[in-house]
């Protein structure tokens, strides 16, 4: 098995994004702070390993979240987001 | 209640296993009552956490099977023969079992009657989010156009085959293509090579380029088939992914 074979997508922290987020994040539209690509959350490419994970920009590949759940706790980085925009009215 | 889109807290739940269904030798569908299930929409997931006497915790994610007009809440689960969870989930549990469960999960990898055409290409256990969508279109009466391309290893793989098939048969049905990739039964005239790009091309000719295409399997399964797609000509906003990846299991 390659790196391939461990490449997620953004669906996969839907689970640990709802554990934060009162709204369902994966269909938030993201926008990097690398290149400015925008997209769902569900979009971006994500590795997982153990109690962490890592979303990266599928256009640049810079990392945009992190996340990382041990027990009872869960830590989110969002510094590569330059931005999270949310429908509400839907 | 809250607007709907507000999930309020993620709970763990006990769901209790009402039903267990052979699918192939190596898929089963776990049947599930779970107390106070807000509803679904087809193409979401749960996650599972199974705890150990001495408190380890495993916890893993599995697509919906049911639609969401069904108040019983169906999974349909590999056996990975070195998982950690599935093996479990498909030899070991009985009718009266319970274990935890959160969800519904996700939002993107959605289908709702009105959406438009749907253009599905499955690899492997792929199949389950997106017969949640062929369930829900059916019981829902939808009459958008359905092409599913459905990849599997051999004819005894394909889960779901006499639904499928009874599906195909009824008034306004879907369109079913499969690829076999390793075995083929004696007389076998259907496609029996991996999806590529040609294949998509013939399969979904005449399907609704404007419509969406939720493709689900292994990750370089839906790597090639959406990049595939794209490079036919569709939206890549409208190419919707979910990669089931090495699953672990």
């Amino acid at each position: 098995m390659d790196e391939t074979d461990l490449r997620l997508d953004g669906n996969a922290l839907a689970g640990p994004l709802g554990e934060i987020f009162a709204w369902e994040m994966t269909t938030a539209v993201g926008t990097c702070a690398g290149c400015g690509a925008v997209g769902e959350l569900a979009r971006l490419v994500v590795y997982e390993r153990g109690p962490g994970a890592v979303a990266r920009c599928p256009a640049c590949g810079a990392v945009v979240l992190r996340v990382v759940r041990t027990e009872g706790r869960v830590w989110l980085d969002a510094r590569g987001a330059r931005s999270l925009e949310l429908r509400t009215d839907r | 209640m809250a607007g709907a889109a507000v999930l309020g807290r993620l709970a763990w739940r006990l769901g209790e296993v009402v039903e267990l269904v052979p699918e192939t030798p190596r898929v089963a569908t776990i049947v599930l009552a779970v107390p106070d299930w807000p509803g679904h929409r087809a193409g979401q997931h749960v996650d599972v956490r199974l705890t150990a006497a001495d408190g380890y915790q495993a916890q893993r994610s599995y697509s919906i099977a049911s639609a969401p007009e069904d108040d019983r809440v169906a999974l349909t689960v590999e056996r990975l023969e070195d998982g950690e969870v599935s093996p479990f989930l498909t030899d070991e549990l009985r009718p009266g079992d319970r274990f935890e469960l959160r969800g519904p999960i996700g939002g993107y990898f959605v289908w709702e009657p009105g959406d438009g055409p749907l253009a599905l290409v499955a690899g492997g256990s792929g199949i389950v989010p997106l017969m949640a969508m062929l369930r829900h279109r059916e019981t829902a009466g939808s009459l958008e156009a359905a092409t599913l391309l459905y990849s599997a290893r051999s004819l005894e793989e394909v889960v779901y085959r006499e639904e499928l098939e009874r599906l195909v048969g009824s008034d306004g049905g879907p369109e079913v293509v499969y690829t076999l990739t390793r075995s083929r039964p004696p007389g076998w005239t259907g496609y029996g090579r991996r999806i590529d790009r040609g294949l998509l091309a013939e399969v979904l000719a005449d399907a609704d380029p404007a419509g969406t295409a939720f493709v689900c399997g292994p990750t370089r399964f839906v790597e090639v088939a959406a990049e595939a797609l794209v490079s036919l000509g569709r939206e890549p906003a409208r190419v919707k992914t979910e990669r089931f990846g090495p699953t672990g299991g």
